[in-house]
């Protein structure tokens, strides 16, 4: 019988109007995995918060091991075996420091001796490290390390700690399968250790591998908990979205006549060429890991970066955009990943964040903008896609993170265009978020072509009528999304690109 | 949908304002004449110079940068308007071209330095200032310029300022009263409104504000960010220039004494013009309030026979609490510059 580790009861938390927590009753037993579910806005991330003491709570009782916990600031949490690791990498580490340092770096804020030995500091360094599985050289600056190597210095600082509850938030969005995996044996190994964990993910399949219990989350109050041997994952989405979710049906439409084509295209000097074309009324996506160039081909297209060989062509005639301004105006558009340091305009409204990229269509004489012509595109956006806020004037920050992407999607949508490319337009979004944005994309098709860049099989599978597969800057499988065998399509995601020409 | 009044959203909103309008009425209790319309005319006049260098520095710092070379690119036109008409003894039209010109090319020279060369917008200008302090003193040796002043050749300047230049700086219009209002006022009207209309109503100020919340989001979505950025710096050398051109024109000789503060009291409006009306980021219309609260709070000061020494130091108070309001109460963290 484990002892429970985090015992939450009537928990609340409101922000001015808003009611984020509204009472949440949650037991996190120690040695088990519990998967936290919601939909974005559902409060999730200020549950998080309140625990990891980066905000405090209104009312309601949470105890750790029994004793009262209440934690002032994040440096309170840590000390009392809390330990997060966020979903922004780089919140978690020094980039320019060492390994070393950043492992030891509470130590250093602490501070008992003035003066620093080096040796001593490596040693204990290297202990920690090879505790979670982090093979690199402590005298290495962080920042020359690879994102999940990152990550395992931010967990292995935490762990130097003995944690008594581990929180990650989304922490495989970034990461490559192999990468991915580590991590989950390093999970594996705390939860045999007695730590209780708490996963917040959107991702099933990360769900399925680790959840012992799911919890889900709706409005400020928990929805729903399963455990047992089978756990209803079913069921713990329904509790999440309070619905129903349907099963998406792609009925591929016929192809139209050709928009992009590219012929012998090399992104790199050592990759192979591949040969591809996009046509009207077809929504391609590419599947391939983290860094397989998925989003070099899409940087090619949209006139941020040059290919290195091979030609390509729009509608017909010979088209290398010199910069994304020339991309546009030939109707090639990018939504691109990572909103909020690509895409989001932080100090804007909705409205603002929307008409950005095509300002000149709402300005008259003198560059003049004429405020009911950008109020028009928004509020029709807004409604089209489903965009839950108060008003159109509303900071785009004030959003939930599906509805921020659902803005800077449409901002794309609503003008026409020859070829839409979307990187991971589906990051950090929830199902029913998701489903919107997908519908979409799909509804508006007819008259261009689409391409969506996404790492996940499964919200390729959801969207696409042809899925391509990319591997080391090459396309190395197509599959036409009807019957598809995903083992052939798994197998063709891991596998070196060597020989294969699509 | 209940709206409950909240005293900080209303102290971050109408603070500053508030304030501007208890020092008038503070200062006209202690002083009858501080309400009068020639001494309301007085306070304009005394602004419009750094108002206008404060306008081209908003204009950077809405990009996300940042022109420390106002105050020295306003120096140098002066003493090139000097040095066009008093020794090479030009007119007024190529006094003033001479030096716009100047202005627009140090600012392109500035943008370029930033995008191109990708130094640091506060270095780059910074040097920009220290080049110009220098180069301005070069052709006379470091003397004042005036007509009858002998030159390093031996020969004596014969030229003189232009009636015409000089009515830029010193000539009134009348309104209400005979010879009221300064010309450099309207200047000061004009250039506040065309920014403000620039900034607020164009796409091209809109494109600006994306660039300075967001640069590489703005870039993504297809904009010259590279272009902006120069045109801010463009525009903020042009105005500087113009605000060196005024000064010139009501000092009516090459002083290089002249215009040691321009650039502290410039930024200072352009900072405070950050807490009106709780805009947290920068504005004409807040930079235009912002200069008008220090040259408010100069003439009731001069006027109650404060001594000088202590005004830089009023200055120095007033930019620190007009910051606490921006960055602190708003609670919006302000504006991530670097």
């Amino acid at each position: 019988m484990p002892q429970d580790a985090i015992v939450i009861t009537g928990l609340t938390r409101s922000f001015a109007r808003n009611h984020v927590l509204r009472g949440v009753n949650l037991t996190l037993p120690a040695g088990k995995v519990t998967v936290l579910m919601g939909a974005n806005g559902a409060g999730k991330s200020t549950l998080v918060k309140i625990l990891c003491g980066v905000q405090r709570r209104d009312a309601g009782q949470i105890t750790l091991d029994g004793m009262p916990f209440d934690p002032p600031d994040p440096a309170a949490a840590l000390r009392a075996g809390v330990v997060t690791v966020h979903q922004n990498i780089n919140d978690g580490v020094a980039p320019d420091l060492d390994v070393a340092s950043n492992l030891l770096l509470d130590e250093l804020a602490a501070g008992s001796s003035f003066f620093l030995n080096t040796r001593r500091m490596r040693e204990e360094a290297r202990r920690i490290a090879g505790a979670v599985g982090l093979e690199v050289d402590v005298s290495r600056p962080v920042r020359e390390l690879v994102l999940a190597d990152r990550q395992l210095v931010s967990i292995a600082r935490a762990m130097s700690h003995h944690p008594r509850l581990l929180i990650l938030d989304e922490p495989t969005s970034s990461l490559s399968a192999a990468e991915t995996e580590r991590l989950f044996t390093l999970i594996d190994r705390l939860r045999a250790e007695g730590v209780a964990i708490l996963y917040i993910s959107h991702r099933m399949s990360d769900i399925r591998r680790l959840a012992d219990r799911i919890v889900s989350m709706r409005d400020g109050q928990i929805s729903g908990q399963f455990e047992g041997d089978t756990l209803d994952y079913a069921g713990a989405v329904r509790a999440m979205l309070g619905h129903e979710i349907t099963e998406v049906d792609i009925a591929i439409p016929p192809q139209g006549r050709a928009v992009i084509e590219a012929r012998a295209l090399r992104l790199r000097p050592d990759s192979v060429p591949f040969d591809l074309s996009l046509h009207e009324n077809e929504v391609v996506a590419i599947t391939g890991l983290v860094g397989s160039g998925k989003s070099a081909f899409a940087e090619v297209l949209y006139g941020v970066s040059r290919a290195v060989g091979g030609q390509i062509t729009l509608d017909g005639s010979a088209y290398t955009p010199q910069n994304p301004g020339v991309a546009v105006k030939a109707g090639v558009f990018l939504s691109a990943k990572d909103r909020l340091l690509n895409a989001v305009i932080p100090e804007f409204d909705i409205t603002r964040n929307m008409t950005l990229p095509f300002l000149s269509r709402h300005a008259g004489l003198l560059a003049l903008l004429r405020p009911g012509s950008e109020r028009g595109t928004a509020t029709r956006m807004i409604g089209e896609m489903g965009v839950v806020c108060q008003s159109p004037k509303d900071s785009i920050l004030t959003l939930s993170g599906g509805n921020q992407q659902k803005v800077v999607v449409a901002r794309w949508l609503a003008e026409a265009s020859r070829l839409l490319i979307l990187d991971e337009p589906f990051q950090g979004v929830d199902i029913q978020a998701r489903r919107d944005i997908g519908r979409h994309i799909r509804a508006s098709a007819s008259g261009r072509a689409t391409l969506v860049l996404c790492a996940e099989i499964d919200e390729a599978l959801e969207v696409a009528d042809r899925i391509l597969v990319m591997s080391e800057h090459s396309i190395i499988g197509a599959h036409r999304n009807q019957n598809i065998d995903l083992g052939l399509v798994m197998a063709q995601v891991t596998e070196s690109a060597a020989g294969h020409v699509a | 949908m209940k709206r409950d009044f909240n005293f900080t959203d209303f102290a971050i909103r109408y603070g500053f304002l508030i304030l501007m309008a208890g020092l008038v009425i503070g200062f006209s209790i202690a002083q009858p004449a501080f309400l009068t319309a020639r001494s309301g005319v007085f306070i304009l006049q005394s602004v419009a110079i750094t108002g206008i260098l404060a306008l081209g520095v908003t204009a950077t710092l809405v990009v996300g940068g940042f022109d420390l070379s106002i105050g020295a690119v306003a120096t140098s036109a002066l003493m090139l308007s000097a040095y066009t008409m008093v020794i090479w003894d030009l007119g007024a039209v190529e006094a003033v071209v001479f030096c716009l010109a100047m202005g627009a090319f140090v600012g392109l020279v500035n943008g370029l330095l930033i995008v191109k060369m990708r130094v640091p917008d506060l270095l780059a200008t910074l040097g920009m200032m220290f080049l110009l302090m220098g180069l301005q003193r070069i052709p006379t040796e470091g003397n004042s310029i005036s007509t009858g002043m002998s030159l390093p050749d031996g020969s004596t300047a014969s030229g003189v300022f232009s009636p015409g230049f000089l009515m830029l700086g010193r000539h009134r219009l009348d309104f209400i009263l005979d010879d009221l209002v300064p010309l450099s006022v309207v200047f000061l009207i004009v250039i506040a409104l065309l920014v403000w209309g620039f900034l607020e109503l164009t796409r091209h100020g809109r494109v600006m504000y994306a660039i300075g919340s967001n640069a590489k989001a703005a870039s993504l979505a297809g904009i010259n960010v590279n272009f902006y950025r120069v045109l801010a710096y463009v525009i903020s050398g042009t105005l500087a220039s113009f605000g060196g051109i005024l000064l010139s024109a009501r000092l009516g000789r090459g002083d290089v004494a002249s215009g040691n503060n321009l650039l502290l009291d410039a930024v200072a409006a352009a900072l405070i013009g950050f807490a009106v009306l709780g805009a947290a980021k920068p504005n004409a219309f807040g930079t235009a309030i912002g200069a008008l609260f220090v040259g408010i709070l100069l003439q009731g000061l001069t006027m109650l026979n404060a001594p000088y020494y202590t005004q830089d130091f009023i200055k120095g108070a007033v930019l620190v609490v007009a910051l606490v309001f921006t960055f602190a109460l708003s609670g919006r963290g302000g504006r991530a510059r670097g």
